[in-house]
């Protein structure tokens, strides 16, 4: 199952005793090596969906087929054992060790030893945990550690699939913008397909290839790449679910680098005051930016320029807002207006690339 | 003041201490009754406690109804079971004794046990399951270590219980460290009776305290973990790495 698309026809659940379905007649595919982000109000049946990939519900009706195989036909102990399943509790267990947490499918499954543990170092590498936590107990590690070691355990046995229940939801949002960040960095490296399921319509849009809405009994309102959804919502339940911060949430699809950067109001370092006037003229500031051999030094007010002084020898003010062209326009905004600023400076890595514009950004928010 | 140091006395009498009425004797008769009934109980009530916890079937009503046991005075389970003793040649006082003594053991172990199970996190068996362990692996790998704690518990209360019950047997004839305290009332020897209820109660807490040592020995670890808040070395492990 290496090519291990999902896909779902038809499929409903009916709980005992439930007067409507949890989830009603959906069809949808989650293609292979793509996160499929699943997100809905509280109570949509996301959860339903992610249980029923690996049996630990069994649908009412409809056929769910993992990687072209139907798994009704399939033992679910086995089915599970290559699916890989992390849940927002985490639920690691506490009497087990990390290491042998992580252990659990290869165990399982029979790997010799030399092999699981082989596995289980690249694993807390993979997942930025430190080797020697190995041997902790899950009571002793932070929540954002443990999620970690849910993510490597879910990992253990290479599975193709991984079903992930609001993984993040438990962590601090600090932490959490650095688990999504590492999960996007690890999955650009594996590539598998994965189902995501979250209520934080931000963190589908960052982490989804593709993002399913859903509305209560499991009804798909629409499916789509996270930018044309958020471009043509195709109704009003999802226009409402995406807010009114819809325009801002685009932002965080469209990296720095992919707009155009300005010089902005630069100078040389060997420029007198009367050119850096000039500058300052042209893009309508009053200030203006140093550059010696193609590296930003720092700017200057214009009161602060002194007749008959190339600016390069004037005390500079350093730049206090700097992105990286890798970031995207919505962390950049972020960055230049809590500093109260009107510019970001954009490195690409150690090389100065531009100027980002409040302006510049603005153009962007329209979709 | 007196009957203390009558009771000393007892105790330093070196008749006490020798043949079938010595306190050795009676103690290891004490102590073997005790333990081979709460063995008894356990062996029952553990692997069904257990296994109905697993499924979560009929688990409570199982519960209540052990639970009605309790009710039943174990002498009068003594009293009941003592004519069948009779007739099926078993005699008395061992037999009606070990049986009332494993009746009464059977509650508290059978409920811990059911409940050791019940009360390991669902989060956690669920990642067992959906990590495609099947059910015999759950239970043996997952929710019996987990509830191991509170089965001994059970064990320990249990057991304690059947040291103190034990006396009763002296009452229809079978030995123990009863037989001080029965005898003592039916001559009128108020140190003896007090001497054997120190004996029982000395013993009974020595029970309890060697359950709790084991216990303390056996999952050491895990409690000294849980005890030590360790979210902050986590957290500036991470931001080492910021
Ligand atoms: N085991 C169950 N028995 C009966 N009803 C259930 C069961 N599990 C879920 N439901 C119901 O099915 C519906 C969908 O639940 P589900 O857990 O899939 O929602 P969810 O989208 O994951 O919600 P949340 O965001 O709160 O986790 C809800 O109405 C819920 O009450
Ligand atoms: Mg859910």
């Amino acid at each position: 199952m290496s090519e291990a698309s999902i896909r779902l026809d038809q499929v409903s659940k009916w709980y005992a005793g439930a007067s409507a379905p949890a989830v009603e007649e959906l069809s949808m595919e989650m293609p292979a090596g793509q996160v499929t982000a699943l997100v809905g109000p509280s109570g949509c049946g996301k959860t339903t969906i992610l249980k029923m990939i690996n049996r630990i519900i069994e649908p009412t009706s409809g056929r769910i087929e993992v990687g072209g195989r139907d798994i009704q036909g399939l033992d679910p102990h086995a089915l599970r054992r290559g699916i890989g399943y992390v849940i927002q509790q985490v639920g690691l267990f506490p009497h087990r060790t990390v290491d042998e947490n992580i252990a659990t499918v290869p165990k399982l499954l029979g790997w010799d030893r030399r092999r699981t543990e082989r596995r289980i170092e690249e694993l807390i590498e993979m997942v930025g945990l430190e080797p020697e936590m190995g041997n902790r107990y899950p009571g002793e590690l932070s929540g954002g550690q443990q999620q970690r070691v849910g993510v490597a355990r879910a990992l253990a046995a290479d599975p193709p699939v991984l079903l992930m229940d609001e993984p993040f939801a438990a962590v601090d949002p600090i932490v959490r913008v650095r688990l999504q960040d590492e999960l996007r960095s690890l999955q650009a490296q594996l590539q598998k397909t994965i189902v995501f399921v979250t209520h934080d319509i931000d963190e589908a849009i960052k982490l989804g290839d593709q993002v399913a809405i859903l509305d209560v009994g499991g009804v798909l309102r629409q499916y789509g790449r996270p930018e044309e959804v958020l471009r043509e919502p195709a109704n009003a339940f999802v226009e409402e679910f995406l807010g009114k911060e819809r325009g801002l949430r685009r932002l965080s699809l469209i990296a720095v680098r992919d707009v155009s950067l300005e010089d902005g109001p630069t100078v040389s370092a060997d420029a007198g005051p009367a050119e850096a006037r000039e500058v300052m003229a042209r893009e309508g500031v009053d200030w203006v930016a140093i550059v010696r051999n193609g590296e930003l030094r720092g700017w200057v007010w214009e009161s602060e320029l002194e007749s008959g002084r190339k600016v390069g020898d004037l005390s500079v003010r350093p730049f206090l807002v700097r992105v990286s062209a890798d970031s995207t326009l919505r962390e950049a905004l972020d960055a230049i207006v809590t500093s109260h600023n009107q510019v970001a400076v954009v490195y690409d890595g150690d090389r100065y690339a531009g100027m980002l514009t409040l302006s510049r950004i603005s153009e962007n928010l329209v979709p | 003041m007196d009957l203390l140091a009558d009771v000393l006395a007892w105790f330093f009498d070196p008749d006490n201490w020798q043949g079938t009425a010595g306190i050795p004797n009676r103690m290891v008769e004490h102590v073997r009754l005790s333990a081979l009934a709460t063995l008894l109980a356990a062996a029952l009530a553990v692997p069904s406690g257990v296994l109905l916890g697993h499924s979560g079937r009929g688990g409570l009503l199982a519960v209540s109804v052990v639970n009605i046991g309790r009710a039943i005075p174990s002498f009068a389970v003594i009293a009941l079971a003592l004519p069948f003793s009779i007739r099926m040649g078993l005699g008395i006082g061992f037999w009606p004794t070990f049986l009332a003594l494993v009746l009464l053991a059977l509650p508290p172990i059978f409920t811990n046990s059911f409940t050791a199970v019940r009360s390991v996190a669902a989060e956690v068996v669920e990642a067992a399951r959906g990590m495609g362990m099947r059910e015999r692996e759950v239970l043996l790998g997952i929710e019996l270590p987990l509830g191991a704690p509170l089965i001994l518990t059970g064990v320990r209360v249990a057991s304690v219980q059947v040291v103190a019950t034990a006396t009763l047997g002296a009452l229809v004839g079978w030995g123990g460290l009863g037989r001080y305290i029965i005898d003592g009332f039916s001559v009128q020897d108020n140190v003896r009776v007090f001497a054997g209820a120190l004996l029982v109660a000395g013993l009974a807490i020595l029970t309890d305290v060697l359950f709790n040592v084991t216990e303390r020995v056996l999952f050491a670890a895990g409690r000294r973990r849980v005890r030590r808040a360790p979210a902050e070395a986590g957290t500036s492990a991470l931001n080492v790495r910021g």
